[in-house]
């Protein structure tokens, strides 16, 4: 099997893998970090999201060749307790889930809507997590926490 | 109101787990240990347990740990459903906090030489007059807390709570934004190896025959496991799994299945099914007035997913004749019972533990795959196994919330005044939970080589609200009424409880009806319920999101406003919601209003949470959910087929909690699901003077409402 190498969460990542097998099940198996979640299996409902460059992509359907050399950023890479990221800090503050199973993707999608688009509009951050699926009906208070964070990192 | 007295009885929770050291443990390092029997499934209970009781035992929120119930010590509380995890075990965890404090306080005045009645808690730490001062943990050698609670203890009056009525952040949260594993599909436990399983794409064909080498050549395959018609894969990484369950298909050879209904006459297909018929309640009247006229309505609603955004999942470990089963289930004792009846084992020989799934919305298929891990760890020869169910298993063999056909009949007097009043529903039961029954209830069992039967879904007895009746006796004040439920007694699509069991459809159809008959009467919605309501806690919802909505905005051409009420069981949350529409041919809900009573709010912020997201779950099934089928298999079986509300389509939702503090508080889980349903479809007739009788409310079925009026 060949050696795929890629920058995960800021750190170089050397994988032997079947260059077909996604890149959920790396993360997931072999490298332990958990927090992108499976959900459908079929890149249609945000839980596995990572980020891409600037981009947030389906995890459970990309394979693992095409993440050579690219440049991952999961949840686990945003930040820590210790040095949240602001939508962490944000999505904490305005209580932004119930049962907090797809909040992960959804970080991960605000993360990089933020990334591009530093002061978003309500209607921005909607249709930038709209392909995120949320079904406990968090969805108004995590706009919200993208707003939060937003204009915190404007006026920090 | 008054402060309601002392009543010399335990809660009901306590009173079946008597046991303070059951419920409530000082460690050694300065914490508090609380054990309850509900369970955390997205609802955010184990925060509103943890500030009742820090609130009763005077210690900081930070020191409380919340143990997951488990079936080795935990209190049996059965089932964490029916929005009663607050009133069941609340009152519970209050009530044990409350005594726990007066034997501290008890041995502290021994120890002190203080008259108890001196003392005072201050963060676990007590102290008196002449600066003496003990702890809990100092005192904790000296009081046994192995005893049965007492009637006699008595909680905090109200207006002395410091946590308990406040918005206090939920204690899970961070670990949620910082990828802490809480989930049971993150745990990883040593030697995990993986389990799949293979199920037919035809609905209730059995595997007759399966050719296994194309799976055996796979690379990391453990097992290959067949008990007749159940059927599934081990193997040492998920990768593996899925490569062998995909080779393991190819070789299968399936029955043919059962006739499913059509799926575009469900009203007919449910009334002709054989039934059990139960009359839940008559009032007769005390006038004989002749009705003028009788206006007769159906109304139906469709097989709904419960569609968890995670796949279910459970984890078995064996270890000779004992099994320990990680479960996201909303009822380990339950599901112990069940395992134990398969598995022919002693209940002693099984530990049922809980951990956390993602969002729960009733009896989905944690308890099956439960089952599905047991039966597959078994031919591990000790290893853990984790099986998680596909995306298409998920939305094709967990349970369904069943569908419904409803009729109304409203006899009028000549001024359009209601009375008579006959409710009639045709649906399958609305659960069919493990752990009730001398059979089991877990799909695997019916697989099995000497199969039990499917269990036909059955209701709830009216004491616990009912199943397919819940909420359709009127909590209006008619003069007469007849209520029947219909139960059918065949199951084509397995159905079992899901969010308000037959609440939603039912109050659909009341406060849909009651509508048309105001409107018939060119009287306002709000006043005419308020006129037949006489509780005023009814009356002070429907005002307070009658105010908060500014009822009734001026008619718009393309909008419309629409209202529905309901007291959920009729002995739960009260919940008003004002629904905002736009739209020609296809609606859009702009805003819902919503207000709530629950009594008590132990956490209002979590009131809210859950409130919002009853609202938009409820938006969501009205505007676009339906199980989909032909004639031999469910074919909703991806987010592409079965859509739920995205991001962009939610509506804004703007709750206001009533909070009565000196009322025993009830959950808020499931009172808003009836009133936004009805509020929408009458917001519907409001913007385009048309009513969709049969959910999802659907441009189509705009459409073909308009035709059907012009």
């Amino acid at each position: 099997m060949p050696t795929i190498q890629f920058q995960l969460n800021g750190a170089a990542a050397a994988v032997d893998a079947d260059p077909d097998q996604t890149l959920l099940d790396v993360l997931r198996g072999r490298l332990g970090v958990t927090g992108p979640h499976f959900g459908c299996g079929a890149g249609e409902c945000g839980a596995c999201y990572v980020m891409v460059g600037d981009r947030a992509m389906a995890s459970c359907d990309m394979p693992m060749w095409s993440v050579a050399d690219k440049d991952v950023i999961t949840v686990e890479g945003l930040g820590t307790a210790e040095q949240p990221h602001p939508l962490q800090r944000a999505f904490i503050s305005e209580q932004a889930m119930q049962c907090g199973y797809c909040v992960s993707g959804i970080l991960i999608s605000a993360a990089a809507l933020l990334k591009r688009n530093p002061s978003p509009t309500e209607a921005e951050v909607r249709a930038a997590l709209d392909r995120n699926l949320c079904r406990c009906g968090s969805h108004n208070r995590m706009v919200r926490a993208v707003l939060r964070a937003a204009a915190e990192t404007a006026t920090s | 109101m008054s402060a309601p007295s002392p009543v010399p009885k335990l809660p009901v929770s306590l009173a079946a787990n008597p046991k303070l050291s059951s419920w409530v443990r000082f460690s050694g390092e300065g914490g508090v240990a609380i054990s309850p029997g509900k369970v955390e499934i997205g609802q955010g209970i184990v925060t509103a347990l943890a500030q009742i009781a820090a609130d009763e035992l005077d210690v900081d929120i930070g020191r409380i740990e919340l143990i997951r119930a488990s079936t080795a010590a935990s209190p049996n509380e059965g089932v964490t459903s029916g929005s009663l995890s607050v009133q069941q075990s609340g009152r519970a965890l209050r009530h044990v906090c409350a005594e726990v404090r007066q034997r501290f306080l008890a041995a502290a005045s021994e120890r002190l030489g203080v008259d108890a009645s001196l003392l005072g808690v201050d963060d676990g730490t007590i102290s008196g007059p002449g600066n003496v001062r003990t702890s809990y943990w100092e005192l904790a050698g000296d009081v046994s807390l192995d005893q049965d609670a007492t009637a006699g203890a008595v909680a905090k009056p109200a207006a002395t709570r410091g946590v308990a009525g406040h918005s206090v952040q939920r204690v899970d949260i961070p670990d949620k934004v910082f990828a802490r594993s809480r989930f049971i599909h993150d745990c990883a436990l040593p030697g995990l190896a993986h389990g799949r399983m293979l199920r037919p794409d035809i609905s209730g064909a059995r595997l007759i025959a399966l050719d296994e080498r194309a799976a055996r050549a796979v690379p990391g395959l453990v097992a290959i496991v067949r008990d007749g018609g159940f059927a599934g894969v081990v193997a040492d990484s998920e990768a593996a799994a899925e490569a062998a369950l995909k080779a393991l298909r190819k070789g299968a050879t399936w029955s043919a299945g059962e006739l499913l209904p059509d799926e575009d006459d469900l009203a007919g297909f449910l009334k002709r099914q054989p039934v059990e018929t139960t009359v839940i309640d008559t009032r007769a009247a005390a006038t004989t007035k002749r009705a003028a006229r009788t206006l007769r309505q159906q109304y139906t609603r469709p097989y709904i997913a419960h569609a968890s955004i995670a796949p279910s999942c459970a984890m078995a470990r064996w270890d000779g004749d004992r099994i320990r089963v990680w479960t996201h289930s909303q009822g380990v004792y339950l599901l112990r019972a069940d395992l134990a009846i398969v598995l022919e084992l002693p209940a002693e020989n099984i530990v049922v533990e809980h951990m956390e799934g993602a969002g729960c919305y009733g009896h989905n298929a944690a308890d099956d795959v439960a089952l599905d891990a047991a039966l597959l760890a078994k031919a591990t020869g000790g290893l853990p196994v984790r099986v998680q169910w596909s995306r298409h298993d998920e939305m094709s063999h967990a349970p369904f919330g069943a569908a419904m056909a409803v009729e109304i009949e409203a006899d009028l007097d000549a001024d359009n005044e209601i009375i008579g009043w006959r409710h009639a529903i045709w649906s399958n039961g609305h659960a069919a939970r493990p752990g009730r029954a001398a059979q089991p209830a877990l799909l695997a069992a019916s697989e099995i080589a000497n199969p039990y039967p499917r269990m036909i879904s059955t209701n709830p007895p009216a004491a616990n609200g009912g199943g397919g009746d819940r909420n359709s006796v009127p909590l209006y004040d008619l003069p007469a009424w007849t209520i029947t439920s219909h139960r059918l007694l065949t199951m084509p699509v397995r159905t079992s409880a899901l969010r308000t069991l037959g609440a939603q459809g039912n109050v659909f159809a009341i406060e849909s009806l009651l509508d048309e008959i105001a409107a018939l009467r060119g009287e306002d919605p709000i006043a005419f319920r308020l006129r037949h309501l006489r509780d005023e806690r009814a009356s002070d919802v429907i005002r307070a999101a009658a105010r908060r909505a500014q009822w009734k905005p001026q008619k718009q051409s393309g909008t419309g406003h629409g209202v529905g009420f309901a007291r959920y069981k009729n002995t739960g949350a009260y919940c008003a919601a004002i629904a905002e529409i736009e739209g020609t041919d296809d609606i859009r809900v702009r805003r819902l209003t919503l207000a709530v009573d629950v009594g008590e709010a132990i956490n209002p912020d979590g009131v809210i949470n859950q409130i919002e997201g009853g609202a938009i779950q409820a938006t969501s099934w009205v505007l676009k959910e339906r199980v989909r089928f032909d004639r031999t298999r469910i074919t909703s079986t991806s987010w592409t087929d079965y859509p739920i509300l995205t991001f962009n389509e939610v509506p804004a939702v703007d709750v206001e909690v009533i909070q009565r503090p000196e009322i025993e508080p009830v959950g808020a889980g499931e009172a808003a699901h009836g009133p936004v349903t009805a509020a929408i479809g009458n917001a519907l007739f409001d913007c385009l003077g048309v009513r969709v009788r049969n959910l999802p409310i659907t441009r189509d079925k705009i459409i073909a409402a308009m035709e059907l009026a012009s």
